[in-house]
């Protein structure tokens, strides 16, 4: 700790417990959103990538900064890649006009993008995404009603979508916000219900517990696997991914609910499906997943090493890039539901099918505690 | 047409067997992108198409074989071109004769704007002196309108030469041969 300033040090050491708490919160929270935003930036390039492979395409390889050229053999293999370009993606979107069409309804035109991303990115205050580095826990709030939290923010996130939606005055964007309100309303109640197996089973709402319950027991999936697939599904619907992507559903709504909007603000719309899919692709590995614990190689206990603590960080990252990659690659293997099918996919057999599963873990509990 | 469309089975309705088949369809494709690089995208300005003969590109002038110009000045060409293309300035009564003895006259200017042609092939079609051809190019480029206006001299350059019956050159022992032609009434 020599390389920090004295005045730095004193000023630090002086803190009292709940300024320290504050300080590093900050902390976690800039890296945090930072790496979020890092990934979906790059999730984008690799939609378009991975996308390219299924079609038999080669996708982006020629944006670059003009000095990469002069990089010997990694230079145009990382243009290859695409790596640059979402950056190029980005200062699009920025240095595009941010026009906005005669007839919207203003206020809620821009408030809209600003309610679909907030949700999006609230979510991940509460999942832990590694154990322990120093003496900091790595997550930026350890709630104890974790999940509850996070139901309550996701459905927030509709929000965005029907305002949206009704701001744009249009009638294809109408259409989006109203699908999506029905389509967010169906899922989310399956998708509540697929949770509470997990509760009942671990008896706890906080996910450092759970992941905690799981490196003891095992991994959650095994013991609800039916819990899981609602849950995926759900996720799939509620981040309004294909096949659910009725709400944006380009053949027949033009757009959906962005139709009308340009620019950053579309880019905000952009940012906040696929931050949900970073939280979705989170939750999951962190409710059925074993979050950030390995069951080899030590890695099932909170670290006590800084090395332990990253690679605990990195072992959560992996497993949520894989959901990341789940979650693009089935975009290209499903035609959309029709909304009549979407409805009774919800309705008439995920939620029967999540009450039974309910059931079915108590009495299961039931006669594992009566033995 | 009636389609027969069969109630789904049990099977059918799990979608189960839709998902394994998704998987497998998408898989086998990344596979044999990614792993065995079979590719369907050509890289454009790298990789380039062979054209196939007879394809119609940018109309250009044409030469014989002993470098002179087979265009006449004729204004068929001018006449027939669709969007209006082709502009000629015929050498005039004062003006520069052919390059050539026995042929009737050559264009003093002769300019297709590449912005106007429609690569239709009627000028082609239409020139008794086999002057000009559709030839091979198709990526005609330049950082303005004008630069796009080929001229006679542009025009020749690229086109090249097209060996052919040169009539101007026998035109004298035709004529000859005209006169002594046995005509039997």
């Amino acid at each position: 700790m020599d390389f920090i300033p004295q005045s730095i040090q004193s000023w630090y050491f002086g803190l009292t417990p709940d300024g320290k708490m504050v300080l590093w919160s900050l902390v976690k929270i800039a890296i945090v959103i930072g790496v979020v935003q890092g990934i979906v930036m790059y999730s984008v390039l690799a939609e378009r990538k991975i996308s390219a492979w299924i079609q038999d395409r080669v996708g982006p390889n020629r944006t670059a900064p003009p000095f990469v050229k002069f990089i010997p053999v990694l230079g145009p293999f990382l243009t290859r890649l695409g790596i640059f370009q979402p950056l190029a993606d980005g200062l699009k979107f920025l240095i595009k006009e941010d026009f906005t069409p005669a007839g919207v309804k203003k206020i809620y035109f821009f408030l809209a993008p600003a309610l679909a991303v907030i949700p999006a990115m609230l979510t991940v205050a509460v999942i832990p995404f590694g154990s322990m580095i120093g003496d900091q826990k790595m997550v930026i709030a350890d709630l104890n009603v974790g999940i509850l939290y996070t139901f309550g923010i996701v459905s927030m996130g509709v929000y965005g979508i029907v305002l949206a939606g009704y701001a744009a005055n249009s009638k294809y964007p109408m259409f989006g916000g109203i699908r999506s309100s029905a389509q967010m309303i169906s899922y989310e109640i399956s998708m509540g219900m697929s949770i509470i197996p997990v509760l009942l089973i671990v008896g706890k709402l906080n996910l450092s517990q759970i992941i905690g319950w799981q490196a003891a027991n095992g991994w959650l999936v095994v013991y609800a696997p039916v819990s899981f697939i609602i849950f995926m599904v759900a996720s799939f619907a509620e981040t309004n991914r294909t096949p659910f992507d009725l709400p944006e559903a380009e053949t027949e709504l033009v757009g959906g609910y962005h139709t009308e909007y340009g620019s950053m603000k579309f880019a905000l719309f952009f940012l906040a499906e696929y931050s949900n899919m970073v939280s979705s692709s989170a939750m999951m590995v962190t409710l059925f997943f074993g979050g950030w614990t390995l069951p080899f190689w030590g890695l099932d206990h909170a670290a006590t090493s800084v090395g332990m603590g990253i690679a605990h960080v990195l072992v959560f990252l992996a497993k949520m890039l894989f959901f990341m990659v789940v979650f693009i690659w089935v975009r290209w293997m499903f035609p959309r539901f029709r909304y009549d099918q979407l409805m009774d996919l919800g309705w008439r057999r995920f939620l029967p099918l999540a009450l039974v599963n309910i059931l079915a873990t108590a009495v299961w509990l039931w006669l594992k505690s009566a033995n | 047409m009636i389609v027969d469309r069969k109630p789904l089975t049990f099977w059918e309705k799990l979608y189960l067997p839709a998902i394994v088949g998704g998987l497998k369809v998408t898989l086998k494709h990344a596979y044999s992108t990614l792993i065995q690089r079979k590719v369907v995208t050509m890289e454009y300005p790298e990789q380039k198409w062979t054209l196939p003969t007879g394809y119609r590109g940018a109309p250009y002038l044409v030469k014989d074989q002993e470098d002179s110009t087979k265009c006449v000045s004729c204004q068929l060409c001018e006449f027939v071109c669709p969007p209006k293309a082709i502009r000629i300035t015929p050498p005039g009564q004062a003006g520069q004769k052919a390059d050539r003895a026995n042929a009737e006259k050559m264009p003093a200017e002769f300019e297709i704007n590449m912005l106007r042609c429609i690569f239709c092939g009627f000028c082609q079609e239409v020139c008794p002196e086999e002057a000009i051809f559709l030839q091979k190019d198709y990526s005609l480029t330049a950082l303005s309108r004008s630069e796009l206006i080929y001229n006679k001299e542009k025009l020749l350059s690229l086109g090249g030469v097209s060996p052919g019956i040169q009539k101007w050159k026998h035109k004298l022992e035709e004529a000859k041969a005209q006169e002594n032609f046995p005509v039997k009434l």
